[in-house]
């Protein structure tokens, strides 16, 4: 159920663009939660479950 | 010439002897218009080397549809670090600098079919009803 992509920012800069990055770590689960830098496991997962409540 | 130096060689051999299966690293990759795609596949080739238990397919992202669809990749270079079974872990661009030590962890990660989550990440995790797709988004340095 879970997908996770590292992603190399400067290999890929319309991704940077598109989500705007401006400090990295950054993190975008399913195109509707963002954040940036490296969270303890709790929050990141406080974080990624978001997404699951933003998409209803 | 390789990309990694021999004492960095020789910390990657101690770390994957210890590896409880096998893991498998699917590269792909593309002759023209991917700048960093031969890198990509030297450091994989590499990694692979120093352990009986990593193997290695590499697959050409244009002409390899088939094995493209499977896995989901949607842009070159990418790694996808699989153990036993797909787990989903995809490295896009060159795992260079401190993602090199992510790429040997992921190795260790699937090698084993343990995350290392805690109980209640896992909990969370196992009532998803719907995919999650994190994209991490890094620099190597």
């Amino acid at each position: 159920m879970v997908r996770a992509d590292m992603v190399e920012a400067t290999e890929f800069p319309h991704l940077v663009h598109k989500y705007n990055v401006f400090g990295v770590p950054k993190t975008v689960v399913n195109e509707v939660v963002q954040f940036e830098g490296a969270l303890p496991e709790p929050l990141f997962l406080q974080q990624v479950m978001k997404a699951t409540v933003e998409e209803g | 010439m390789p990309i990694l130096t021999e004492d960095v060689r020789n910390k990657v051999r101690e770390e994957l002897t210890k590896l409880p299966g096998k893991a498998k690293l699917v590269v792909f990759t593309q002759a023209f218009e991917c700048e960093h795609c031969r890198e990509n596949t030297s450091l994989a080739e590499e990694v692979a080397a120093l352990s009986d238990q990593v193997d290695i397919e590499v697959y050409n992202f244009a002409l390899d549809k088939e094995v493209v669809e499977r896995y989901g990749v949607d842009k070159i270079p990418a790694i996808v670090v699989a153990g036993e079974k797909d787990y989903g872990i995809r490295f896009y661009g060159v795992p260079a600098g401190y993602e090199f030590t992510t790429l040997i962890e992921a190795i260790k990660i699937v090698s084993a079919g343990e995350s290392g989550l805690a109980p209640k990440t896992k909990e969370a995790l196992a009532g998803l009803k719907n995919p999650l797709h994190l994209q991490v988004l890094v620099t190597p340095t």
